[in-house]
């Protein structure tokens, strides 16, 4: 493995050896007061962010930082991006000060998939457009190993805006190649077309627009950010229109099996993707993501980044 | 061109290029005599036993067993994964994260004693010992392995040695283990074999 742009990329046994290995990360810093290791020593990670972010940057951040990686961080705002410079020639920059990897946000789908054959340095997409966000897609499957046990043969709820979501995409892709079942809910507007083939042939995506039919059967439920930022256009009369047909109330909630837990990529916004007593609920998932999240992209940056340069990974 | 440590083999005993030098019962035998000197060098003492990923894990729970057996008292067990404190992780092809378990009571002040099956350029035990640090302060830290087979590049010994087999640089030691390979035994062969 190369670069990691897309859940695509990632091949069952690939995702459960860097979720296996995130497990260990986890293990192996448990408890201990000094939350170092020198596994990345002299190597340079960049953080290159065209979008606002707090966790994921935060949590790449971190991530190299507790392996002991130099990161570097650069936001368009302030950078030479406000210039005018290209993503190119700021991408052709940072590889010439020598940094061993780069980490992507971008508004463009695809802007990592052209970055990566412009560099020499490792590129791990952290979300472009409304395409990929394929870390995202780990730490919920690594949140969901933890409280599911396996993915295999669960029934997985993705809820909300489908349309604008990378996190819907890259999960949707790597919980089936994991084995899981995944359920789509969401308003007829913010579904984008063809999405029932995004399982690929073995795992066939459901549709419904139907939340409360849903969710009994659900092992568990990912919320989704209705994404405003990205909408040029009427999806939805209003967000309280939203809410009372694809919020998760507390009655909707009830509705759910004992053991199936709430997920949300956040920034979640509470009262209307969400309502605050199931966001801070046992059932909430929302801060293991997040936690999960640093252990995860300690594993990406691990795979990445130790272990022979010339090799070219397995077939992803 | 090193090999990997006691990297599992399928295992043709009495091939021309590859023979047994321990076989079941002097393993057996050995983790009994190792146990005994265990004991002797550190009573009254409690010690930690931590073995090193992977064949390191089952050869210290046998050495705890042995010691619980000839003293009734139980030893404290760990695994302390060193994967990540290597210092030729960019070497080689990407390496799996083993587990790293350390006992309730920490390491803060305690006897340890670092188990591997074979001893060979140090450089593990070195790792291991970065990787202690960071887990706690132990009052000293010994060195316990099934085999020593030399060549060493680091400053470095074994305080309970099961066997000295001296090898030459291009040979592979392959310890074998019940609980990782099916078997015991310990066989010498030639690299690339």
């Amino acid at each position: 493995m190369r670069h990691l742009l897309a859940a695509g990329d990632l091949d069952a046994d690939t995702a459960t050896r860097l979720l296996d290995t995130a497990d260990r990360l986890e293990q192996a810093l448990a408890g201990r007061e000094v939350h170092k290791l020198p596994t990345l020593r002299g190597r340079t990670v960049v953080t290159l962010f065209y979008e606002n972010s707090t966790r994921t940057r935060a949590s790449f951040e971190i991530a190299g930082k507790w392996m002991s990686a130099d990161v570097v961080n650069v936001s368009a705002a302030g950078s030479s991006v406000a210039k005018g410079e290209s993503l190119r020639d700021t991408a052709h920059t940072l590889d010439a000060m020598g940094t061993d990897l780069v980490v992507l946000r971008h508004p463009a789908s695809g802007s990592a998939h052209r970055m990566a054959g412009w560099i020499s340095a490792h590129v791990v997409n952290a979300g472009d457009g409304s395409h990929e966000h394929p870390t995202q897609a780990l730490l919920d499957a690594a949140t969901l190993r933890h409280r599911l046990g396996s993915l295999e043969g669960r029934r997985i709820t993705i809820v909300g805006d489908v349309l604008h979501s990378r996190v819907a995409r890259s999960g949707v892709t790597l919980l089936s190649t994991l084995g899981a079942q995944v359920q789509l809910v969401a308003p007829p507007t913010l579904l984008p077309c063809g999405v029932e083939n995004w399982g690929g042939r073995n795992s066939p995506v459901t549709v419904s627009h139907d939340l409360d039919a849903a969710l009994p059967g659900s092992d568990a439920v990912m919320m989704l950010r209705v994404q405003v930022e990205r909408m040029h256009g009427g999806f939805f009369p209003s967000a309280r229109e939203y809410a009372i047909g694809y919020g998760l109330s507390e009655a909707r909630a009830a509705l759910l099996p004992a053991h199936a837990p709430v997920l949300h990529p956040g920034p979640m916004l509470r009262g209307m993707e969400i309502a605050h007593a199931v966001a801070d609920s046992p059932r909430s998932a929302i801060t293991d993501q997040v936690r999960n999240g640093v252990h995860v992209r300690m594993a990406v940056l691990y795979h990445l980044l130790s272990g022979q340069e010339d090799r070219q990974g397995s077939e992803a | 061109m090193r090999r990997e440590r006691g990297s599992a083999v399928t295992s043709r005993p009495g091939t021309a290029e590859q023979r047994e030098l321990l076989t079941a019962a002097d393993v057996a035998r050995t983790v009994v005599r190792m146990a005994h000197q265990i004991i002797e060098r550190t009573a009254p003492d409690a010690v930690v036993l931590l073995g090193i990923p992977s064949r390191g894990v089952p050869l210290a729970h046998r050495l705890a067993e042995r010691i619980r057996e000839f003293t009734g008292t139980s030893t404290a067990v760990g695994t302390l994964d060193i994967t990540l404190y290597r210092d030729d992780l960019r070497r080689r092809p990407n390496r799996p994260l083993a587990e790293t378990m350390l006992p309730e009571g920490g390491l803060d002040d305690a006897l340890v004693v670092l188990v591997d099956d074979v001893l060979y350029s140090g450089r593990t035990v070195r790792a291991a010992l970065d990787a202690l640090r960071e887990y706690g302060r132990p009052r000293a830290v010994q060195l316990a392995v099934l085999v020593d087979r030399g060549h060493r590049e680091l400053p470095i010994r074994a305080d309970y040695v099961g066997k000295n087999l001296p090898t030459a640089r291009d040979e592979e030691i392959a310890v074998l283990l019940t609980e990782t390979d099916g078997t015991d035994s310990v066989i010498i062969r030639r690299a690339g074999s």
